[in-house]
């Protein structure tokens, strides 16, 4: 309630009077929805770092009372670890790849061409979701052949199908946002090819939903546990169940600590993401 | 029935320039969508250097062309003929032809030069050249400052700009423009207007331009062709096109006309209380009830206390003011100068008279 007048703010008299903004009701309202966001957000804190708290606690606890490290030093030498951690990084890049090698031109495809089929499409990758896993694993089983069957590359498989609803909807929102028509064209008018245009164009411009779907499928590779452990393979979650450790509390100490390292890959991801756009944004406010 | 005409296209100044763009011509162009027919029959000649634009209504398959030409779609029947050499069948990436889309098309990964550089990379151009190249450009469309911008950092107009570089950077046999002012506000478009026009003209590059905007079609063209449901009705020179509508339906698409009903007597037509040679050829005009078709400078107004015309509105244009001059129950567009026009007030009863040499006539349009 001013005006600017050659560079002096004058108080308009008539509003001298009136209430301070801060005391309006609008403001009042924005103020208990500060409050409600903040008690929310209190409580879901509380759900996910109470148990994760007592995770920590119970693994790093000693018996005679007080906290130790020494759990963390027995990690590496508990049997049969590093080669669980091993195949499940091995599983997780060759779902990924496999995963995005895949589903990348399908849903270009799917956006250029076939729009329409675009709901099917959803329905589609939902089933993973709906049908449970021990369904696969048996199926699966029963349906690869022989070769294929002894092979840890089977896993990868079933797991590419495992990440495809989260991948789809990743990717399927990333080109959601795209004018991608247009971009497809005019990259073809200057003479590129398909493949180029997709490496070249596409792919940068999907980064964010790619890493978010890799992300999800990683999470998903070092958590899941049915289909590994009815196929015989013992990966991270497998060999947390049922590594013969004297020690139960290095198990708990893995889960945890696989925990972390997916919140903190999902974060650097995301905030790398980020730098790249502030930059940009940055760079332009120093040229201008 | 049309009779659709068309101008030879060495007769436009295009003609005259160091032809270093590639001819082109649509051989009876069809292609259908389902049960709907966007190009049908469509036939043009394009010359070397010169800038035609495809003028007409939504779906009268202006764009279907401009994208059959660009390899996006394929006809049903038909050639596409660039340099002589039948293209229907090459994929667009291989037809060398540069495109400047409606909407903003640059790549958002990349900045203002990797944008103008992508078609030069893509060809295997080396870094250094490549760059050079791409910067030089962009000075050309007057983004010498912008080089290092990311289209979200752009505006309109320059992404346009930018788009428009990028096209030129391959040097392509034919620059094909898909509506690429349509999103811009009108002073920017003015302006990108003129230089797309002026470098058009110094490259002298085979130009195609899809427009529904008379103004930009007129101002910019060397000749345009005016379309309607996927056929051409007139090929020819802005000003011709304007002055000669070889059509009613360019008659009444392209600029201003008012219809009035006619009597046909012979060669001529008494329109107004007063007989008018008939425009174009005579056997091609239709028998029974007929409407001349009058531009606003083909009437003019007198004001008498006893005339048949009321005034309706007035539209002020500048020099001249725009009045409309109700008769009969028809409504009468007529341009009087502006400095003549303060005694044409709304109610004002005035005589109008027809000026023109000749009337293009039509049969009356049905009510919708």
């Amino acid at each position: 309630m001013a005006s600017l007048e050659f560079g002096t703010l004058v108080a308009d008299p008539s509003t001298i009077d009136q209430p301070f903004e801060s005391d309006t009701p609008v403001t009042r309202r924005r103020r208990r929805i500060r409050w409600g966001r903040g008690v929310i957000l209190f409580l879901a804190a509380l759900y996910f770092i109470v148990p994760f708290y007592a995770s920590m606690a119970f693994s790093l606890q000693k018996p005679t009372g007080g906290f130790s490290l020494t759990p963390l030093t027995q990690i590496a030498s508990a049997p049969g670890f590093l080669s669980a951690l091993w195949l499940s990084t091995q599983l997780a890049v060759i779902t990924m790849v496999l995963v995005v090698l895949l589903m990348v031109p399908t849903v270009i495809y799917v956006h250029l061409r076939m729009p329409r089929f675009r709901r099917v499409m959803e329905v589609i990758t939902i089933l993973p979701i709906i049908i449970p896993p021990i369904a696969y694993s048996v199926g699966v089983l029963e349906s690869a052949p022989a070769w294929l069957r002894s092979s840890q590359y089977l896993l990868a498989i079933v797991y590419v199908i495992l990440a495809m609803p989260y991948v789809y909807r990743s990717l399927d929102s990333g080109l959601g946002a795209l004018d991608l028509k247009t971009l497809v064209e005019a990259s073809r008018s200057l003479g590129s090819s398909w493949v180029s245009t997709i490496w070249r164009v596409l792919v940068p411009n999907l980064r964010s939903a790619l890493m978010s779907a890799s992300v999800l499928t990683i999470a998903l590779v070092f958590g899941e546990f049915t289909i590994a452990n009815v196929d015989n393979w013992t990966t991270i979650p497998v060999w947390i169940y049922l590594a013969p450790t004297d020690n139960p509390r290095v198990n708990t100490l893995v889960a945890m600590i696989a925990l972390l390292a997916t919140c903190l890959v999902l974060t650097l991801i995301v905030s790398l993401d980020r730098s790249v756009t502030y930059n940009t944004d940055a760079d332009s406010r120093r040229k201008q | 029935m049309t009779v659709a005409t068309t101008d030879s296209p060495t007769a436009t100044n295009a003609g005259r320039l160091a032809a270093r763009g590639a001819p082109v011509v649509f051989d009876n162009l069809t292609r259908r969508y389902g049960a709907t027919t966007a190009l049908d029959g469509l036939s043009l000649e394009i010359a070397p250097g010169e800038l035609v634009a495809l003028l007409g209504p939504s779906g009268c398959g202006k764009t279907t062309a401009l994208r059959v030409l660009a390899g996006f779609e394929r006809p049903d029947l038909g050639r596409v003929l660039v340099d002589g050499i039948d293209v229907s069948h090459v994929p667009a990436q291989r037809r060398d032809m540069g495109m400047v889309f409606q909407s903003y098309s640059l790549f958002p990964n990349m900045n203002a030069r990797d944008n103008v550089a992508f078609g030069l990379q893509i060809r295997h151009q080396r870094a250094a050249p490549r760059r050079a190249k791409a910067t030089e450009l962009l000075e050309l469309v007057g983004l010498a400052e912008h080089v290092t911008k990311y289209p979200h950092q752009l505006s309109g107009g320059q992404q346009q700009r930018v788009a428009l570089a990028r096209a030129l950077a391959i040097e392509p046999r034919v620059l094909l423009l898909d509506e690429p002012l349509s999103a811009l506000d009108a002073k920017v478009r003015a302006e990108l207007r003129d230089q797309i026009r002026a470098l058009q003209q110094r490259l002298a590059i085979t130009t195609v331009f899809v427009t529904h905007d008379q103004e930009e079609a007129m101002s910019m063209a060397d000749r345009v062709c005016v379309m309607f449901q996927g056929r051409v009705e007139q090929v020819a020179a802005p000003s011709v096109l304007y002055c000669q509508p070889a059509t009613p339906f360019v008659g009444q698409f392209v600029g201003v006309s008012s219809r009035v009903p006619v009597t046909r007597r012979g060669d001529r037509a008494e329109v107004l209380g007063r007989e008018v040679p008939i425009r174009g050829d005579l056997n091609s005009v239709p028998t029974g009830d007929l409407e001349a078709l009058l531009r606003p400078e083909d009437l003019d107004v007198v004001v008498n206390p006893n005339g048949l015309g009321v005034v309706t509105h007035r539209s002020f244009l500048g020099a001249t003011t725009r009045v409309g001059v109700g008769v009969a129950g028809t409504n009468l567009l007529v341009d009087v100068r502006s400095a003549h026009a303060d005694e044409l007030d709304l109610g004002t009863r005035v005589d109008v008279r027809v000026i023109a040499r000749d009337v293009l006539v039509a049969t009356p349009r049905r009510a919708t």
